[in-house]
């Protein structure tokens, strides 16, 4: 459960960031803006990640608020970031409601695959449009915030305190949503839905939510990733984009939704390394790091903080 | 610990070698004044699908001109050492994965690696992503093989580049080579993948094909998906049409295997097909490829370039390195890396041999003109931001006797012929009948 203190003490920690961000080299600040869009992603699957529920078409919400994004400015003019990730929210979330009908009778393997096709449909129908630009995609007009235009270096610090704040936001929502009945059930519709049943609860109605909530993030990715490139393509609707999301899933873990944002930056950072290192070769690292974190850590990371903070507490109960 | 000295001594003896190398560079840079070295980001396809027949070229072309630049080796008028006597320091980088990745990484080039200018990018859609991100960093930036004509039609850019000419010349020369192949044609089929650049070509060809030969229609038009890999269905459906020539801008993987599955069923008896993009794929195919097939080289690049010193010395010493001939993509790399030198060199020289600032090499780039390998490039268009150049096509033929692939009947069609004005996009002239379009 969430306590007003971790809510102060997480609220500092990101005050603290944003605080440090001018003093930080740019180039790090957009790297850590675009990791803290795929957190969001990330944030999302876990919700249904733990209800034992694995999608491979998470894309189809982060293009749904990418290109949200993208033609909201290009086909009705608006600019201001805040309307504009308001509106991907939801679109993505109207979406997932829409597909959730049928979506959310399927488990396992089988809700993996369907949501992957329903993404690469998305995919299908972008790269055929060619006014859309096709698979070269479109550019993204720079935002405005509350009808400030900053340029420059000004843009690259305001979309990270943005980003900041949907971090903060996302992080006390989705704590309070997995401390929740509805969220503390998604282990136990992993385990045995028919008892979950027993207790009057609708499974079906409980997944289409969880859906939902988790496009929902997703579309706020798909938003914070389109302002910070500035640039949308079908790509993001690719199923690779999806697998990318689940990679970061598993080097997080389920266990905890800091984790999520940990993971994310991990990932970029390893792989922005792992670029300049190897040119030829930088996918062997990564999929290197993917496979030691299933051997060594196959929880995740958030297992490790939360393994120390069990034992710390352990400490003080001794 | 002992690992730790091990290496140690390893970078020690290295760095020596490296200093030993290096020591007849630094006498031959010590004619010109000694500058900072100019770093240049190189991105390409170093991995992926489009790195076998695009990116690694592309980059192999570059290792071999900064060398050969920073020796002063190149033949004149760029004999000079490095970037008016800088030497050029160059940093690869991979251009696979997503937009994203592509945008981070520059950033990275720009601002954590500190690059003085970059010279990279095949994909269009990287292209597109990358150039509003130059213009913020005021980042110079070189693009060197991607095709699209929208990069500097939708808004005017200050900082990104093109020495290449965009993708409406391939398909403007198709369909006049075509057209002089076949002066009544009555109908013709394309087939291209279903993406930007397939969609584009084949837009830009029927447009051209509209202007020139109005009485020609289309039978079938085909858009397979990319990497298909499997053309069974659409070879049938070509093998159903009378059209004397097909269309296609496949590439790579699909272009070879529709090469290899269209010949096995006879489609090339019926049809002459015309690739405008096969010059990469001709050498692997060699007697594979049907005599008479046409094929383009998005420019007057390969086999169907001038015999000039440049391109000869070019050659040279690109097959001594690779042993193998550079296919387009390695010459529209050598151009572009050959237009920011010109540009640099100029920009040095209106201020006596001192190095310049970026802003003077940006103003001393637009609208330059340039002699690369295979043609003369103009940066004539999009506000001097974009090159035009002369295109070739020329028909297939396999020599039997030396087992050589070969490109006979080339012509060559001069950068007005095929190039929209500086005025107009490319898709409003090719709509206007191509107004002002200059073939003498």
């Amino acid at each position: 459960m969430m306590t007003g203190l971790r809510i102060l003490l997480g609220a500092a920690i990101l005050g603290g960031l944003g605080a440090a961000a001018p003093f930080t080299p740019l180039w790090l600040i957009s790297l850590v803006t675009l990791a803290m869009s795929t957190g969001l992603v990330v944030c999302g699957l876990i919700i249904l990640w733990r209800g034992g529920l694995v999608p491979f078409g998470q894309a189809l919400f982060f293009a749904t608020g990418a290109y949200t994004v993208a033609l909201s400015g290009r086909w009705f003019g608006v600019t201001d970031a805040f309307l504009l990730i308001a509106l991907a929210v939801i679109m993505a979330a109207l979406v997932a409601f829409v597909v959730g009908f049928l979506l959310a009778q399927y488990r396992e393997i089988f809700f993996a695959m369907l949501s992957l096709a329903l993404s690469m449909i998305l995919y299908g129908v972008l790269v055929k449009s060619e006014t859309l630009g096709s698979t070269d995609g479109v550019n993204v007009a720079q935002a405005s915030f509350f009808g400030m235009k900053p340029r420059g270096p000004g843009y690259t610090f305001a979309l990270f305190w943005l980003a900041l704040g949907m971090v903060f936001l996302a992080w006390v929502g989705v704590s309070a949503y997995l401390g929740s009945i509805a969220g503390q059930l998604a282990g136990a519709i992993r385990d045995n839905e028919i008892r979950v049943e027993y207790l009057g609860i609708s499974v079906t109605r409980l997944v289409h939510l969880k859906l939902t909530i988790s496009a929902a993030l997703a579309g706020a990715g798909g938003a914070l990733a389109a302002l910070s490139i500035s640039h949308v393509d079908p790509q993001m609707a690719y199923w690779t984009t999806s697998g990318g999301f689940v990679f970061v899933t598993i080097l997080a873990g389920a266990a905890s939704v800091p984790a999520a944002f940990l993971g994310a930056l991990l990932f970029e950072i390893v792989r922005t390394i792992a670029v300049a290192l190897l040119p030829g070769g930088w996918q062997l690292i990564l999929g290197s790091v993917l496979l030691l974190t299933i051997l060594f850590v196959p929880e995740g990371l958030g297992s490790l903080m939360i393994r120390k903070r069990a034992t710390i507490s352990e400490k003080g109960a001794a | 610990m002992q690992r730790t000295s091990v290496r140690a001594c390893l970078a020690r003896k290295v760095s020596a070698a490296l200093l030993l190398t290096a020591l007849p560079v630094a006498a031959v840079a010590q004619t010109a004044p000694t500058a900072e070295p100019v770093k240049l980001g190189i991105v390409s396809f170093l991995t992926g699908p489009a790195a076998g027949p695009f990116g690694i070229p592309g980059r192999n072309s570059a290792e071999i001109m900064i060398e050969m630049l920073n020796a002063g080796k190149v033949p004149a008028p760029y004999a000079t050492p490095g970037l008016a006597g800088a030497k050029i320091v160059p940093k690869y980088v991979d251009e696979a994965g997503s937009t994203a990745n592509q945008v981070t990484e520059f950033r990275n080039l720009v601002q954590r690696d500190g690059v003085n200018a970059t010279v990279g990018y095949v994909s269009s859609g990287n292209c597109l992503a990358v150039a509003p991100v130059a213009e913020e960093l005021k980042a110079l930036t070189v693009f060197f093989d991607c095709g699209t004509p929208r990069i500097f039609e939708e808004k005017p850019l200050k900082y990104v580049f093109r020495a290449t000419p965009h993708a409406t010349m391939d398909s403007v020369g198709a369909a006049r080579y075509v057209l002089k192949k076949f002066p009544d044609l009555a109908s013709y089929s394309g087939i291209n993948q279903n993406y930007a650049w397939g969609q584009d070509s084949w837009r830009d060809f029927v447009a051209a094909m509209k202007a020139l030969a109005p009485k020609a229609t289309v039978d079938k038009e085909l858009l397979p998906k990319l990497f298909a890999g499997e053309f069974g269905a659409e070879i049938s459906a070509l093998l159903t049409t009378n059209s004397k020539i097909v269309h296609s801008s496949f590439w790579n993987g699909d272009l070879e295997s529709f090469i290899v599955q269209n010949g096995a069923r006879g489609l090339p008896a019926r049809s002459t097909m015309v690739y405008t993009a096969g010059e990469t794929a001709m050498f692997r195919l060699g007697g594979k490829i049907p005599d008479g097939t046409i094929i383009g080289a998005r420019g007057p690049h390969g086999v169907m370039a001038p015999d000039t010193p440049l391109n000869k010395w070019f050659r040279g010493v690109y097959e001594d390195r690779f042993a193998t001939a550079p296919t387009y993509p390695a010459y529209h790399m050598a151009q572009s890396i050959l237009g920011l030198k010109s540009a640099w060199d100029k920009a040095a020289a209106a201020k006596g041999g001192q190095q310049p600032a970026i802003d003077d090499v940006v103003k001393a780039f637009e609208g330059i003109e340039f002699e690369g390998p295979s043609a003369k490039i103009r940066m004539a268009i999009g506000n001097g931001h974009q090159g035009i150049a002369d295109i070739a096509y020329g028909s297939f033929r396999f020599n039997k006797a030396e087992g050589k692939a070969e490109i006979v009947d080339v012509v060559r069609y001069p950068a007005e012929c095929v190039n929209p004005p500086a005025n107009m996009t490319s898709t409003a002239w090719l709509e206007a009948g191509m107004p002002g379009a200059k073939c003498n």
